[in-house]
C-alpha cells in the first residue's frame, strides 16, 4: 500500500515537573530550578506518528514553538525517527496564550503545505489547558478527536480512532484531520545512543515570525495576540491541612474513631 | 435586565442533564446579578426538549433548545456550529462550559472560531472591584493558582466538576424557553461509529476514595483496599503505575492524566504524592495517608498520615471498623 502520509507532530519542551521549584512568596515558577524534557504527552503523539509512518510510509514532521533551548527536545524527536523538525523561535512569538500559540502553529502548517495527520498530546505539564490541539484544527478548518487511546485503522483518507471521554466513543475521521492523545496510547520508544549522536549533528529549521507573516498578520501573535492575561499567580499552600502524624499502636483506633464520625455515623 | 448575558452551555448525558450544568448556572445566577446580566442556557441534543425547565428552575432566566436527531450523536463540528452561530446572534459578555472531557474537546473549537479567550479548567470565578471577570485556574500540574483576565469577548472559561455549588432547584422559577430548528447541521468530517464501552466506576461522583500506589506489591492486594472502600461505601482509585502495570482499569486512575476527584474522603495506601497524583485529589474534604516512609511528600498534603506498613495498618483498621460494626449492629449506615 503506497500510501505516503504525510505527518506532524506537535511538541513542546516544558520543566521536568518532579524537579521544577515554585517560589511562593512572589508566585514565580522558577524553570531554571529543573532541567528541560520534552512533554511526557507528546511522546506518545510523536510515537504514534512513528508507527504509522512505519506501517503505511510516509513522512514525520516536528514543529515546537518556543526558546532556542527547545532545539534539544525536536534533536530527541529526530533521534526517535522524526524526519524533519521546526523551532519556531523569536521574541515576538513569546507569552502567547492558547489562542496565539494556535494562530503561530497552524500558520506554520499552512506553510509547510499539503497534510494528512497532525497528532499532539492531550495537555501540557505546565500549561494544563489541552485546548492548543482543537484550536489548531479549527483554525485549519479540518475535524479533530481528543483523548484518542486508540487508533483502530488507518487509509489514505480516513482514520478511526476511540475517544476516551470517561466512557469511550469510536469515531472515524476523514483526513486531513488533528487527533490529542492520551498516555495509554501507545509506549514511547527510547532513542538509541547512535541516533543521539547522529541527532545531535542534525539541523533545526528555526522559523520565526517573519516566515508566518504570509499566513497571519504579526498583531495576532505571542503577547500582542493573546485575548487572555494572567493578572497574578499563587503557589497554594498545605497550610490548611491539618498534618497530624501517628504511629504505632494508637494509629489504628484514632483513624477508625475518625472514619466513624465522618463516614459511618454520618 | 439589561439584554446582555451569560451564556451557559447545559451538557447532556444521553437524554439527562450532566449536573455540572447546574453548578454553571449556580455561578452564573451569582455574578449575572453582580453585573446586572441575565442567564441564558442552550442545551442541544435529540429527545432533551423537557429539560429545559430544569434549567430555568436552578437559574436560567432564558432557554435555547435545539432538539434535533441529527444532534444526538456528539459530534463537536455540528455541535460547535450550532453554539458559534447562536453566540454570533445573542452576544453574550461570558460563556460558560464545563471541563469535562467532552466540553473540553468542544470549548477550545468555539473559541478559535470567534477568536476569543478561552480560560481552561477553572475552579474558581471571582468578579473584582471594577467589574471584571477574574478567573482561577490551576497550572504547572496543579502546582500554581493563575489568576486570568480575558481582553476580548465573550469572555470563555471551562470550569472543573464539583468545584462550584449545586444551587437550590426551584420549581416555581420562571423563564422563558426558545426552541430552534437549525435549517442545516453541518458535520462534515466527523462520523460517530457508537459507544465502544462504558466507564466502569465513576471517582469524580464518589464521596469515599480508597486509593492505592506502588506501595502495594501484587495485583490481587487490591481487594484489601476494595474491602475497606466497600465498608465506607466508596470505592478504589489508584496511582498512574498501576494502570501501567494494567492491574487495573484507568477509570480508577487519580491524577493529573487520569480523575480529578474531590470526595469528601480520600485514603491514600502506599502513595508516596507525586506532583502528578497531587494534581488528582488536592482538592479532597479529608486526606489520610499511609506510607512507611515518613518523608514520603503525600504527608505535607494529608491531614492525617500514618507512618506504618499499609498491609499491618489497613487489616486492622478493618477488623476496628467491623468490631465497632457488629457491636452497634444496624446503628450505623453507609454514607
Amino acid at each position: 500500500m503506497a500510501q505516503q502520509l504525510r505527518i506532524i507532530v506537535l511538541i513542546k519542551q516544558v520543566p521536568d515537573i518532579e524537579k521544577v521549584r515554585f517560589d511562593v512568596e512572589t508566585g514565580r515558577v522558577d524553570r531554571s530550578s529543573a532541567p528541560a524534557e520534552t512533554n511526557p504527552f507528546d511522546l506518545n503523539a510523536l510515537e504514534a506518528g512513528l508507527q504509522i509512518k512505519e506501517r503505511f510510509g510516509g513522512s514525520v514532521t516536528v514543529i515546537s514553538m518556543g526558546p532556542r533551548q527547545a532545539e534539544s527536545s525536536l534533536k530527541d524527536a529526530l533521534a526517535r525517527g522524526a524526519d524533519r523538525a521546526i523551532l519556531l523561535t523569536d521574541p515576538r512569538l513569546a507569552g502567547a496564550d492558547t489562542i496565539a500559540t494556535a494562530k503561530a502553529l497552524a500558520s506554520a502548517i499552512r506553510k509547510l503545505g499539503e497534510f494528512d495527520l497532525i497528532l499532539c498530546g492531550e495537555k501540557t505539564v505546565d500549561g494544563d489547558t489541552g485546548q492548543v490541539g482543537p484550536e489548531v484544527a479549527e483554525l485549519l478548518g479540518i475535524p479533530h478527536a481528543a483523548y484518542v487511546c486508540e487508533i483502530r485503522d488507518v487509509s489514505r483518507d480516513k482514520i478511526t480512532v476511540v475517544s476516551d471521554m470517561g466512557d469511550k466513543y469510536l469515531y472515524e475521521l476523514e483526513l486531513p484531520a488533528l487527533l490529542t492523545v492520551t498516555r495509554e496510547l501507545n509506549s514511547p520508544r527510547l532513542p538509541t545512543l547512535k541516533d543521539l549522536l547522529r541527532a545531535k549533528r542534525a539541523k533545526i529549521e528555526a522559523w520565526t515570525a517573519e516566515d508566518l507573516l504570509d499566513y497571519i498578520s504579526i498583531d495576532q501573535l505571542g503577547f500582542q495576540g493573546s485575548r487572555t492575561r494572567v493578572v497574578k499567580v499563587v503557589i497554594p499552600t498545605t497550610e490548611h491541612r491539618k498534618g497530624i502524624i501517628l504511629k504505632g499502636e494508637d494509629a489504628v483506633e484514632e483513624i477508625g474513631e475518625l472514619l466513624l464520625k465522618e463516614v459511618l455515623r454520618r | 435586565m439589561s439584554g446582555k448575558g451569560i451564556l451557559v452551555y447545559a451538557e447532556t448525558v444521553g437524554s439527562d442533564i450532566h449536573p455540572i450544568s447546574f453548578e454553571l448556572l449556580g455561578k452564573a445566577r451569582e455574578i449575572a446579578d453582580k453585573l446586572n446580566l441575565e442567564v441564558w442556557s442552550v442545551i442541544l441534543g435529540y429527545g432533551i426538549g423537557d429539560k429545559a425547565s430544569e434549567l430555568i428552575y436552578h437559574g436560567a432566566d432564558k432557554v435555547y433548545v435545539y432538539d434535533d436527531e441529527r444532534l444526538s450523536d456528539l459530534n463537536v463540528i455540528a455541535y460547535k456550529n450550532v453554539l458559534v452561530d447562536l453566540v454570533r446572534e445573542t452576544k453574550p459578555e461570558i460563556f460558560l462550559i464545563g471541563a469535562t472531557p467532552w466540553g473540553r474537546s468542544l470549548a477550545p473549537r468555539i473559541a478559535a472560531a470567534l477568536d476569543t479567550g478561552l480560560t481552561a479548567d477553572c475552579i474558581d470565578l471571582q468578579v473584582s472591584e471594577d467589574g471584571k471577570l477574574i478567573q482561577i485556574r490551576p497550572a504547572f500540574t496543579g502546582n500554581i493558582l493563575a489568576y486570568i483576565e480575558t481582553v476580548s469577548k465573550p469572555i470563555m472559561t471551562t470550569i472543573r466538576y464539583k468545584v462550584m455549588k449545586m444551587p437550590k432547584r426551584d420549581p416555581s422559577r420562571k423563564g422563558e424557553i426558545i426552541v430552534r430548528k437549525p435549517e442545516k447541521i453541518d458535520a462534515d468530517g466527523i462520523r460517530f461509529l457508537g459507544k465502544v464501552s462504558e466507564r466502569r466506576v465513576n471517582l469524580a461522583d464518589a464521596e469515599v476514595i480508597v486509593a492505592g500506589g506502588r506501595g502495594l506489591k501484587k495485583k490481587e492486594d487490591l481487594k484489601l483496599l476494595e474491602e475497606l472502600a466497600n465498608l465506607l461505601g466508596g470505592v478504589v482509585g489508584v496511582s498512574r503505575p498501576l494502570v501501567e502495570e494494567g492491574w487495573i482499569s484507568k477509570d480508577h486512575q487519580v491524577g493529573f492524566s487520569g480523575n480529578t476527584v474531590k470526595p469528601r474522603l480520600y485514603i491514600a495506601c502506599g502513595i508516596s504524592g507525586s506532583p502528578q497524583h497531587l494534581a488528582g485529589m488536592r482538592d479532597s474534604n479529608i486526606i489520610i495517608a499511609v506510607n512507611t516512609d515518613p518523608s514520603a511528600p503525600i504527608f505535607r498534603h494529608a491531614d492525617y498520615g500514618v507512618v506504618a506498613d499499609l498491609y499491618e495498618f489497613i487489616p486492622r483498621l478493618i477488623r476496628f471498623l467491623k468490631e465497632v460494626k457488629g457491636r452497634e449492629g444496624g446503628g450505623i449506615e453507609r454514607a
